[in-house]
C-alpha cells in the first residue's frame, strides 16, 4: 500500500477531531451523569424507575392523547394503582422542581423539553 | 445436524426473540380510562338568556372567571387580542335582526358570545392537522399540541370565535397564572365548553360565575336529555341561533 503512513495519520487526525468534544467533556467532568433532585417525600413512581427512565416520553405521549383527545383522565398503572393523568398534577406533584429533575437529564442528553412552554412549572409545595 | 432440524430451531428461536417483547407489552395491565366523576352528555348545549343578562349592565363575571381560569392573555393591541368569551353589540351578533328602524340603543345591546360548538363546524372541516375536532357529545375541541398556526379555522369560523396568539401570551396574563396550560405564540385558541371541568364533574365556569352573581342568564346542559333545563328551554320554541342559514347548527342558543 502506498502512503499508508499518511493515510493512517489522516484517519487518526480525523478521529481525533470528531471525538475531540467528547474527550474534552470527559476531561472537564461533564461526562458524569447528572445529579437529580429526588422527591422529598420518598414514595414510588407510578411505574418502575427503569421503565420510566427509558419510556417516560411514550407514557406522556399516551397521556396527552388520552386526556386531550379521548377524554380519559385516569391512568391504570401496571401495578394496579390508579393515577390522575396530569403532568403538572401527578408528575410535578412529587418532582416539584422540574428544573432540578427533568431539565438536568435533558440538558445532559441535549434533548429539548418544550412541555414548559405551555404547562405551568410553578414550584409547588405539598399539602 | 440436518438442515431441516437447523431451520426448525432457528425459526423457534426467532419467534421467541420477537415474542418476548410482544408478550411483555400485552402482559402489562397499564391503560387509561375516563374519570368516574365526569359529566356525560349526549349533546352539550348552552342557552344565553339575553333578557336576564341585560338586567346587569357592565357585568363581566363570566368573562373574568373564564379568562382568569384559562390564563387567557389580556393583550393590549386590539389586533392581537385573545378572547374565549366576550360581549359584542347585538347588531354584530344578529345582523339579520336589525332593520333601518332599529334604535341605536337596541343595536348596541351587549350580547355574550363564545364558540357555538356547532354540529357541523367549518373550523373542523378546514383544519389540516385535526388539531380541532368535534367530540361525539358536541364539544368542538382544540388540541394545542397539534395546532400549526395556519389559521384556516379562523377563516372558516363564521362567528369569529377563535383567536390567534400573535405574540407570546405569558407576559400578558393578568395576575398569578392557574394550573391550566397557557398557550404559545403561533397557536389558535377558543372556548372549549370547559371540557377540563366536565371531565371532573363540574359545569362550565362562565355558567357558575353567572349564577354566582345571582343572574343565571347562562344555562348549560344536555340537549339530548329531555329532563334537562336546557332541553326544556329549547322545547319552549323562543330560542334563536346565530346565522342559522349557514347550516352549521350552533349549539349556543339565545333568548333575545
Amino acid at each position: 500500500m502506498h502512503d499508508a503512513g499518511k493515510v493512517l495519520l489522516g484517519l487518526g487526525a480525523f478521529a481525533g477531531l470528531v471525538t475531540g468534544p467528547a474527550w474534552y467533556a470527559f476531561a472537564r467532568g461533564k461526562g458524569d451523569p447528572p445529579e437529580l433532585q429526588r422527591p422529598a417525600g420518598g414514595g414510588t413512581c407510578i411505574e418502575p424507575t427503569g421503565w420510566i427512565r427509558a419510556r417516560h416520553m411514550e407514557l406522556l405521549d399516551g397521556w396527552r392523547d388520552a386526556a386531550v383527545r379521548r377524554d380519559e383522565h385516569v391512568y391504570l398503572a401496571s401495578d394496579g394503582r390508579r393515577h390522575a393523568i396530569s403532568l403538572t398534577g401527578t408528575c410535578l406533584g412529587c418532582h416539584v422542581e422540574p428544573a432540578k429533575f427533568c431539565d438536568r437529564c435533558h440538558a445532559y442528553a441535549a434533548v429539548e423539553v418544550f412541555c414548559w412552554d405551555c404547562h405551568q412549572q410553578r414550584k409547588r409545595s405539598r399539602p | 445436524m440436518r438442515r431441516r432440524r437447523f431451520l426448525e430451531i432457528a425459526g423457534l428461536g426467532l419467534a421467541g426473540v420477537c415474542g418476548v417483547p410482544v408478550a411483555r407489552a400485552l402482559a402489562g395491565a397499564a391503560g387509561t380510562e375516563p374519570a368516574p366523576a365526569a359529566l356525560r352528555g349526549k349533546r352539550w348545549a348552552m342557552v344565553v338568556d339575553q333578557r336576564k343578562c341585560l338586567t346587569r349592565p357592565g357585568c363581566q363575571a363570566c368573562i373574568q372567571a373564564c379568562h382568569r381560569a384559562h390564563n387567557v392573555p389580556a393583550v393590549k393591541d386590539p389586533r392581537h387580542e385573545v378572547k374565549w368569551v366576550w360581549k359584542e353589540q347585538l347588531a354584530r351578533v344578529f345582523p339579520d335582526r336589525v332593520t333601518p328602524y332599529t334604535p341605536a340603543a337596541v343595536k348596541e345591546r351587549p350580547t355574550m358570545v363564545l364558540c357555538n360548538h356547532c354540529d357541523n363546524p367549518p373550523c373542523v372541516r378546514v383544519c389540516p392537522t385535526q388539531a380541532t375536532w368535534r367530540r361525539p357529545d358536541g364539544l368542538v375541541m382544540m388540541d394545542e399540541h397539534r395546532c400549526i398556526g395556519c389559521r384556516y379555522c379562523i377563516a372558516g369560523c363564521p362567528y369569529g370565535a377563535r383567536s390567534f396568539n400573535f405574540e407570546d401570551p405569558r407576559p400578558s396574563i393578568a395576575g398569578e397564572p392557574t394550573d391550566y396550560p397557557t398557550r404559545t405564540r403561533g397557536v389558535v385558541e377558543k372556548c372549549t365548553f370547559c371540557s377540563e371541568r366536565l371531565a371532573v364533574g363540574q359545569r362550565p365556569l362562565c355558567v357558575e360565575a353567572c349564577e354566582g352573581v345571582g343572574c343565571g342568564a347562562l344555562v348549560f346542559g344536555d340537549a339530548g336529555d329531555p329532563g334537562s333545563a336546557v332541553a326544556a328551554l329549547l322545547r319552549g320554541g323562543e330560542v334563536t341561533r346565530r346565522k342559522p342559514g349557514l347550516g352549521t347548527s350552533p349549539h349556543v342558543f339565545y333568548l333575545l
